[in-house]
């Protein structure tokens, strides 16, 4: 149980979380093109906008600011339960080629059907979550060894390896592709949020209101996951069953958030582990946490690509990473 | 001391057929010349064997055949000759050097450095004649490789092989997002897209007098310290123990590795696998002395690539298919059989 100072110091960092990611909203909006200052954007927000300030806020700036902090809080939570499951602090959905699964599913889709239809995309999240479930069951199936279960390590480099073959294939793929497609597949793959419509907003929502608070539902569970197997079988938990159950779960909110946010990388490895260490290990408190984390990095990273090199802008997906990816070898290196 | 130096060997358990080993290169040679012969006949435009050998031998302008093997045909598979085993060679002597049988220029980023290098090219000159291209690309790779072994080495514990792969994949991951952003930003995404996938089918013979040359000597310079890399592949403390100055021998390897890889890929893109793949199946053939090792993994890395090629050009006529999607079909279960075999020995 916590003590009154733990107690304490969960709450400051959530209340601090909120607080942060409600400044990143106003910086988001406050910047680029079309903008809104502070004020304008407390008068929109109040009902009292102009024609043109409501324009702005509800139908360009809101829909894409909830798009990236949805899929920053789905990965965050995909990448919490992958680091709890594997027991592997270098668990992410993008490094273990589950967003490459969900990516070469895309780009199928993309060659078959066009991509002008508004079905497109509520059926475009279904083609990624199956590319990404198929990714996990072969990661599963090829990294367990009769005897030893599926060793963590192991896991981890069956996915960077199955990784660099789906980005492969995908590539190839969409050499394949027009000009237009190809260049919707580009920018998928690198990851901007191109969902900047109410529907995006829609397709995604369900996903993670079913599946975030079903995971925090499952803390104590992903507690006693993270302890030796042993331990988890002595309180009474079925392990495999609970595992496997817990990792489509993550595979669901990362593939449905990369299917409306694009091939997003390392949040789902920070945004856990700047949570754990600030409020500790404890699932029922950081998952939360975690979660606000992920939403403040991807929004932070969509705004910083969108006014970086303006106009064209840089795609979220590459400022995540190159935040990212030093973050990890900082963790590798620690380790 | 060379008592002592037999002794160890024997001790490691060095072992090499020669008799394979000689076989493997003339096969090999053999082979190789024909997979290009049987790459240049077949085709869009099909030419007899014949036809090919005459238009080497004797080359005449005003014969249609003639001008496609000359101009189109032999310098691409001259080419994927010529990088399949630079790739081939550099993987074999990283895996040497880090004791590290996940060792591949493609998975330790210096593919992907080297490909950041040539987006750049791309963005800024596109004015930059080849050999410029080349040096960039070698500097691409320095830095994608320094990074990797940087980090490796800094991290508590040493560079242990999945530690190495693991920062190989944020590294790579980190350049090639850098050179995402560039391609995305300068619009020149789809064209960079089909290098970046790996093709040998803009080669042409200007580009081959350079990087010929230039690959030859790596893997000349690459079999004249195979036996200090035979020692080294024992272990530093090993190899210092027999007087080798391994600071020397390993700069020098390091630097043949990265002039291979750049070399290799500013021509064809960042292809990985090769150099993973084929050390492994020559090892297994000829045994665990470079001396071996080295050459004939350059002669098996070349056909390879010459029959990927082949293959990716042929498949899915007219369309070209990116050959190194084809290289990561064939080498992808092979790095999953490493990484199963070798799960519990790697961390």
């Amino acid at each position: 149980m916590m003590n009154a100072h733990q107690m304490k110091r969960v709450r400051v960092t959530t209340i601090a979380a909120i607080f942060l990611l409600i400044a990143v909203f106003i910086i988001s909006v406050a910047t680029g093109f079309a903008s809104l200052t502070p004020s304008e954007l407390f008068r929109t927000m109040m009902g009292q906008g102009t024609s043109r300030e409501n324009l702005i806020l509800f139908e360009f700036r809101l829909p894409r600011i909830i798009v990236a902090i949805l899929a920053g809080m789905g990965l965050a939570v995909s990448g919490a339960i992958l680091q709890s499951i594997t027991k592997n602090p270098l668990s992410d959905p993008g490094i273990l080629g589950i967003n490459a699964g969900a990516g070469l599913m895309v780009v199928v889709y993309i060659m078959f059907f066009t991509v002008e239809t508004t079905s497109f995309l509520y059926v475009l999240p279904l083609f990624a979550l199956f590319g990404g479930m198929l990714t996990a069951f072969v990661i599963y199936i090829m990294s367990y060894i009769k005897g030893e279960g599926v060793e963590p390590t192991r896991l981890v480099l069956v996915g960077v390896g199955l990784a660099a073959a789906l980005y492969g294939a995908t590539l190839t793929l969409s050499t394949r592709l027009d000009m237009e497609d190809y260049s919707f597949m580009a920018n998928w793959m690198a990851g901007r949020i191109w969902g900047d419509d109410w529907t995006f907003v829609l397709s995604l929502l369900p996903w993670i209101l079913l599946l975030i608070p079903y995971t925090m539902f499952k803390s104590n569970v992903l507690n006693t996951l993270n302890l030796h197997e042993n331990v988890s079988v002595g309180v009474g938990v079925n392990v495999s069953r609970e595992r496997i159950s817990l990792i489509m779960i993550s595979v669901a909110l990362a593939s449905a958030s990369v299917a409306v946010s694009g091939g997003i990388a390392f949040v789902g490895l920070m945004a856990p582990h700047i949570a754990r260490s600030l409020v500790g290990p404890r699932h029922q408190v950081f998952l939360p946490v975690a979660a606000l984390i992920g939403g403040i990095l991807l929004l932070a990273a969509d705004t910083i690509g969108r006014v970086v090199l303006d106009p064209g802008g840089i795609p979220a997906g590459i400022i995540v990473t190159i935040i990212g990816a030093p973050y990890f070898m900082y963790l590798l290196a620690k380790k | 001391m060379f008592k002592t130096k037999t002794k160890l060997i024997k001790e490691n358990k060095v072992y090499s057929r020669p008799a394979v080993g000689t076989a493997i290169l003339l096969l090999g040679f053999a082979l190789l010349l024909l997979s290009i012969v049987l790459a240049i006949s077949v085709g869009a435009a099909k030419i007899q064997f014949l036809t090919v050998w005459n238009a080497v031998i004797n080359y005449d302008p005003t014969r249609e055949a003639d001008r496609i093997i000359m101009s189109l045909r032999l310098p691409r598979e001259l080419g994927a000759a010529i990088v399949g085993a630079a790739f081939a060679v550099s993987g074999a002597i990283m895996q040497g050097m880090t004791r590290n049988p996940l060792a591949d220029p493609g998975l330790l980023g210096l593919n992907a450095g080297a490909s950041l290098a040539l987006a750049c090219v791309f963005a800024f000159n596109t004015g930059a004649n080849y050999l410029t291209v080349m040096i960039l690309s070698f500097i691409g790779a320095g830095i994608g490789a320094m990074l990797v072994f940087g980090l490796g080495s800094m991290s508590r514990g040493g560079l242990t092989p999945i530690r190495i792969t693991l920062a190989g994949a944020a590294v790579s991951a980190l350049l090639s997002s850098l050179g995402e952003g560039i391609a995305l930003y300068f619009k020149l995404s789809q064209d960079l897209a089909f290098w970046t996938a790996g093709g040998v089918s803009g080669t042409n013979w200007a580009q081959l007098k350079i990087i010929v040359p230039v690959v030859l000597i790596g893997i000349i310079v690459a079999v004249m310290f195979s036996r200090q890399l035979t020692i080294l592949s024992f272990g530093e403390e090993v190899a210092r123990g027999l007087g080798q100055r391994t600071l020397f021998t390993k700069i020098v390897l390091m630097t043949v590795v990265l002039i291979l890889a750049g070399a290799a890929v500013s021509l064809v893109g960042a292809i990985a696998f090769v150099g993973l793949m084929v050390p492994h199946i020559v090892r297994f053939l000829v045994g665990t002395d470079y001396r071996w090792i080295i050459p004939c993994s350059a002669i098996f890395g070349s056909v390879l690539m010459v029959l990927a090629d082949t293959f990716a050009r042929t498949v899915n006529a007219p369309y070209e298919t990116p050959v190194g999607a084809v290289v990561a079909m064939i080498g992808v279960p092979f790095f999953l059989y490493l990484a199963r075999k070798g799960g519990r020995k790697l961390s």
